[in-house]
């Protein structure tokens, strides 16, 4: 198990969440679609040079600027399917 | 009377719902936030009567944007009023995450009915709801719908009078887990494999695929919109005003081919003929500028743009771009106010609702007001300055590209704060279903003309009357320094300023008789884009930024405008 951030995450790697730095406003906006401590979080895509990073929680996807996804940590188990 | 809320997450169907309730179509696209602010219908139920509010959508009671706080001061005033009631559309395919707002409703105290919308949706995404359970759980009426094709429709309507306020008991803090309790229990999800649409999805967000597939989608739009509306030009709107013009010039040799009454229906002969542009009368450029210059442009670009709003690529491009637009101080989502501000600037500016802080609401309203052209002034550019090849076109366009990265940069520079980052929701993507998509081309086709076709005739009466009473001569000579010392263009060409204001594609059409140079047409026309809004984008401006900064904003179009037109002028001479 390692404990990363979501930009750290590889694409199509899969983690559960285990951890968001931010105030109250940043876990209510997160937590709004889906995004909270506990559940699992599929890393989609990522745009070149610090971009939105794009999840898969639920059945929900999600894009999320550079600097938030830095906030939200994952526990993996590497990609899933290798 | 008695209101209906329909309330839910952005992205389900609200507004899908609201045109099957009342009968009233608006704009539903398959991206969040289309509806930002709300729309009211009305609806019979038996002897009562219903208004019927389409609430924009809110993932939350707590709200995080101005739209979500509209939404909470629509509900906290419908709870005071006894027999109001709220029907809560759930993307039955995003149970969970939208039980979370259910559950917040119940605890209003407010009647609720739920609609299970997307239900047919859940089938092919391997899900299968309990919907009796989940009804029997929640204690009030749970219907599944498929808004857009109608399925399940009349069923919500006959359950709205079992709607009833249910305090369903749960902790606060415990609200995720009484929440995943209850989607264990009414859920079941079977795997199955990645359908081709979701390949296709990944595919055009991942930059390394995204951006060629991003690219190969403009051009094809571009190309798109261009043979439609040519093909509308020189096949059906030509031909009719072909024969229009005969029937015009019978007219004109009634009414002895010259004086007031004869220049303000049919306007002036150029050559002994009609010349649909250069004419001014009502009855000619009046009707020739809308119908057959600017609505076979209109309609191509309402088509393709509806398509993509329909089949969700525009978050998607969003993301693509997202680092581009924060050069800006805009996120990737700024592209929607953008697009839409290409059709027309009013739902541009509108849509600049969808930006969170004031900040970016300025950037966004500015940026597009300046150098976002409508498809009305685009297709009469076209028109005007196509005629002696690209060359001309690409220096318009090119230059009001150059000219929103520039402003942008510069008002993120001076402007106080950051621009936020992007966080959005990707909606799946959907083939746009084609009922709708022709019913929302239909609505805004039709609205474009009831729009457009009054101003455009009041624009052309007012040139008239400007004419006739010297009016123009003189705002020119006053204007001269300016017009012709820094923009290098005759006097008369202040006349296309004035009546821009009004609208753009008239005042395009003015520049035609006054002879002007390639190079001159192309300063005109980057002028005549940006030095001001048209007054409907205009009014619609004043309200959304407040008149401070529309004035704010107002300073920078003129000043940007005459630098720009002044150093266009100079490089161009």
């Amino acid at each position: 198990m390692e404990r990363i951030d979501l930009t750290q995450m590889r694409e199509g790697e899969e983690g559960i969440v285990v951890d968001i730095y931010g105030g109250h406003g940043l876990l209510r906006k997160l937590e709004s679609l889906g995004l909270r401590v506990g559940v699992s979080a599929k890393k989609i895509s990522a745009q070149f040079m610090r971009g939105p990073v794009t999840i898969r929680v639920g059945n929900t996807e999600v894009a999320l600027g550079f600097g938030m996804a830095r906030k939200v940590i994952v526990e993996c188990k590497g990609v899933a399917n290798e | 009377m008695n209101k209906i809320l329909l309330m839910g997450n952005p992205n389900v169907g609200k507004s899908v719902v609201f045109s099957r309730l009342t009968g009233v179509h608006v704009i539903a696209s398959n991206y969040p936030g289309t509806t930002v602010e709300f729309i009211k219908g009305y609806m019979r139920l038996g002897e009562e009567k219903f208004e019927i509010i389409d609430v924009p959508g809110t993932y939350t009671l707590e709200p995080t944007s101005r739209a979500e706080e509209v939404a909470m001061e629509m509900l906290t005033e419908a709870i005071k009023e006894e027999g109001d009631l709220v029907v809560n559309i759930v993307d039955a395919t995003n149970l969970e995450r939208n039980l979370n707002l259910t559950l917040q409703l119940l605890k209003k105290g407010i009647p609720v009915v739920v609609c299970l919308n997307l239900y047919d949706e859940t089938k092919h995404t391997g899900i299968e709801i309990d919907v009796k359970r989940l009804e029997e759980i929640l204690g009030i009426p749970v219907v599944p719908t498929c808004a857009i094709t109608g399925e399940g429709i009349r069923r919500l309507i006959s359950r709205l009078k079992d709607a009833r306020a249910n305090t369903y008991q749960y902790e606060e803090e415990e609200r995720w887990h009484e929440i995943g309790r209850i989607v264990e229990k009414v859920q079941k999800v079977t795997h199955r494999h990645h359908t081709f649409l979701e390949r296709l999805g990944d595919a055009s967000i991942r930059p390394l695929t995204g951006v060629p597939i991003a690219v190969g989608i403009m051009y094809l739009t571009f190309k798109l919109i261009r043979f439609v509306g040519e093909g509308l030009i020189g096949y059906v709107f030509e031909p009719i005003f072909d024969l229009w013009a005969n029937l015009m010039m019978k007219g004109s040799s009634l009414l002895g081919s010259s004086g007031l009454v004869h220049n303000i229906l049919i306007g002036k002969l150029v050559d002994g003929e009609i010349d649909f542009v250069e004419s001014m009368g009502l009855l000619t450029t009046g009707l020739f500028v809308p119908f057959a210059m600017v609505l076979p442009y209109v309609f191509a670009f309402y088509l393709v743009l509806s398509f993509l709003e329909d089949s969700g690529y525009l978050p998607r491009l969003g993301i693509l771009i997202d680092n581009l637009m924060h050069k800006v101080g805009l996120h990737g989502l700024a592209i929607i106010p953008m697009l839409l501000g290409l059709g027309c600037n009013v739902p541009g500016a509108l849509a600049t609702r969808v930006l969170e802080t004031r900040r970016e609401r300025f950037i966004g309203a500015t940026l597009m007001a300046i150098a976002v052209p409508c498809m009305a002034q685009i297709a009469m550019i076209v028109g005007l300055v196509g005629k002696a090849g690209a060359r001309g076109l690409w220096l318009v366009f090119g230059t009001l590209f150059i000219v929103w990265i520039a402003i942008g940069i510069l008002l993120n520079l001076i402007l106080k704060g950051e621009s936020p980052e992007i966080f959005v929701e990707i909606p799946p993507y959907r083939l746009p279903y084609f009922g709708a998509l022709l019913k929302k081309l239909w609505m805004r086709t039709l609205g474009f003309l009831k729009e457009a076709v009054p101003y455009v005739l009041l624009g052309v009466l007012i040139v008239n009357i400007l004419y006739a009473l010297h009016i123009i001569e003189f705002i020119g000579k006053l204007a001269a320094p300016v017009v012709r010392g820094i923009l290098g263009l005759p006097k008369e060409a202040v006349s296309a300023l004035i009546i821009g204001f009004l609208r753009k594609d008239v005042a395009v059409g003015m520049l035609s008789p006054l002879g002007l140079s390639m190079n001159q047409l192309v300063v005109a026309s980057v002028v005549l884009t940006m030095y001001f809004p048209c007054v409907a984008t205009f009014a619609i401006l004043v309200k959304e930024l407040g008149v401070k900064d529309m004035l704010k904003s107002a300073v920078i179009m003129v000043a940007s405008a005459i630098l720009v037109g002044g150093i266009l002028n100079s490089i161009l001479k």
